[in-house]
């Protein structure tokens, strides 16, 4: 089973990305679970959501506390929110930034990755909402779901020219990460 | 779960598996207040209304939890299937009408959408509300997942509206961990459900033409009775409710259990007793702890209200040690619900069978795997042992007490 944790802040669409990511691990054959951090949540307040993809049925009911791949969608997020807890050794940290990986200086074995998902968004969609980009970088950086999968879910989700923004949008970063794996 | 189900699920909310479920078994008035967490079923379920996706239902939007209900009695008396949803203070709230509607034999189904009660003010998950009206004469039903909540949505009604049960039914979820989650589920097919659960014919209901009164006055001399046939109709749902689960798994081919399930509970010396979304991590837990050798199994209660005495003494009767999680406590006597229950229907055989409860979940503390770990220890402890700790909070921040 592997596990991720989606930091955000309200507002962004973290638990939307946690919902398509479930349904995107679906179609590809998994099973899935995607639940958000049930907080009391405000625009702009950090916020968390969870998924889980098997291949069994997922039973497991508690909070993810050692996740294989974790999604910080602000970077600002780092100093407040301490978002590289209990992330595996072998694992991967996907921050929206376009400051290189390092610039960051994580204090984890896991391995950190960045991707300017807000620029891409902009570019594409026409507005800072990045969160179906971060699940195509995703998909580019982990090899766990197929972007097909990631973008037929989010068109279902968005229908029409937002979703066939967005999908193109998460293509793109798909592209540029999974030319670096 | 047959071998091509994958192909018939999708991944939804369970709070939208919910409102389908309710869809297709085809109520005629629907009446609820949103309240967290529930909120998103009721939302759902107006939606289904506004499309038209619901024939001859009537959702009356209405000012708070005591009138939902309330409009459900005069809904239900004449005839109407009829259906709410609410959580904690709305729960709260409708009690006075909640014995109303049982002791006027009304099958009400109604979706508890399991969150902890004020004061502290909380919108997290515990069992608090729905185990604050096990006396009100409901039927009481726990579900695991949200297939299990989709499931127990007809087989609820089918039970309630049994003309030698007629008493009303809470379907009860996990608030957040169930309504909240995205996880794949059979949807219920209308063509089933309609195979499954036949119109609601009521013997006797509100009639110009044939004058009938609910809720009389009742003076000492008969109000026993009432009680005495309410106790009844429980007694009967016990029959039915394992009868209506058998009639599932024949048409829909998924089999939950009936009044209770069991999971690797045969052979186990440390058998566990919990109900709701928690016995999805127990089960996790179990399998871990058997592959370290621990003998170690589940007895998952279904059907609360009726208490399955019978079935539960008889599976309970060869562990060694009997471990009880309750995500609620009766203030005062320091103990869970369901661990008084098992206590109580042990007293009087020649099961001897320690009994340790443990407390936790409360107000939507997590419960991850090593909690339960933890819990299966105590227990190995009082199987070698004796009893140290009867019952205890489980988790505690001692920092904050």
């Amino acid at each position: 089973m592997k596990e991720i944790r989606i930091h955000g802040r309200g507002g962004q669409g973290s638990v939307t990305a946690a919902e398509l990511l479930a349904v995107a691990a679906f179609k590809d054959g998994h099973y899935s679970q995607a639940f958000p951090s049930f907080g009391v949540e405000r625009r702009g307040a950090p916020v968390a959501a969870f998924t889980r993809i098997g291949d069994m049925p997922i039973r497991l009911r508690s909070q993810i506390y050692e996740p294989d791949y974790i999604i910080v969608q602000d970077p600002t997020l780092i100093e407040v929110v301490d978002v590289t807890g209990g992330v595996k050794p072998d694992g991967k940290i996907l921050i929206n930034s376009d400051f290189q990986a390092e610039t960051f200086k994580l204090d984890t074995p896991a391995e950190v990755i960045t991707i300017d998902a807000t620029r891409i968004a902009l570019d594409i969609i026409g507005l800072p909402i990045m969160n179906t980009v971060m699940l195509g970088a995703f998909a580019g950086a982990t090899g766990e779901i197929k972007i097909r999968s990631i973008q037929e879910a989010v068109s279902e989700r968005f229908p029409g020219k937002v979703g066939e923004k967005n999908s193109k949008a998460a293509n793109e970063a798909y592209k540029r990460l999974e030319a670096k794996r | 779960m047959t071998d091509n189900s994958m192909e018939k699920m999708s991944v939804v909310e369970g709070s939208y598996a919910t409102a389908h479920a309710v869809k297709v078994c085809r109520p005629n008035v629907i009446s609820a207040y949103p309240i967290t967490p529930q909120t998103h079923i009721v939302e759902d379920l107006s939606q289904f209304i506004a499309d038209g996706e619901i024939d001859n239902c009537e959702f009356i939007t209405i000012e708070s939890e005591f009138s939902a209900l309330s409009a459900l009695v005069g809904a239900s008396a004449a005839g109407a299937r009829t259906y709410s949803s609410t959580s904690s203070q709305g729960l709260e709230l409708m009690h006075e009408v909640v014995f109303n509607v049982s002791g006027m034999r009304l099958p009400t189904v109604m979706t508890v959408v399991n969150r902890a009660v004020s004061a502290p003010i909380s919108i997290w998950n515990d069992h608090q509300d729905s185990i604050s009206q096990r006396d009100t004469g409901w039927i009481q039903l726990y579900a695991e997942n949200s297939q299990e909540i989709s499931d127990l949505t007809p087989l609820a009604y089918k039970v309630a509206e049994d003309k030698d049960v007629m008493l009303p039914a809470m379907v009860c979820m996990d608030g957040f961990i169930l309504s909240h989650v995205f996880e794949p589920v059979i949807l219920l097919e209308q063509d089933l459900t309609d195979e499954y659960l036949p119109p609601y014919r009521p013997e006797h209901f509100l009639d110009t033409k044939n004058p009938k009164t609910f809720g009389s006055f009742a003076d000492p001399s008969v109000y026993t009775e009432f009680r005495y046939m309410q106790q009844m109709g429980m007694d009967i749902a016990l029959k039915k409710i394992e009868e209506a689960a058998k009639e599932f798994t024949r048409i829909f081919g998924r089999d939950h259990g009936g009044l209770i399930d069991t999971y690797r509970a045969d052979d186990a010396d440390i058998l566990l007793m919990a109900m709701g979304s928690v016995v999805g991590t127990i089960k996790d837990v179990i399998d871990e702890a058997r592959s370290d050798g621990i003998k170690v199994g589940l007895l998952k209660i279904r059907s609360f209200r009726p208490f399955p005495v019978e079935i539960v003494r008889k599976t309970l009767a060869d562990a060694s040690v009997i471990v009880v999680l309750d995500k609620n406590i009766s203030i005062g006597l320091n103990e869970g619900a369901l661990c008084t229950e098992v206590k109580s229907c042990l007293y009087n055989t020649d099961i001897n069978t320690p009994v340790i409860g443990f407390m936790l979940g409360h107000g939507g503390r997590d419960i991850p795997k090593g909690t339960i770990h933890n819990i299966i220890n105590k227990g190995r402890h009082v199987a070698k042992s004796s009893i140290k700790v009867e019952n205890e909070f489980v988790d505690l921040r001692g920092d904050l007490i």
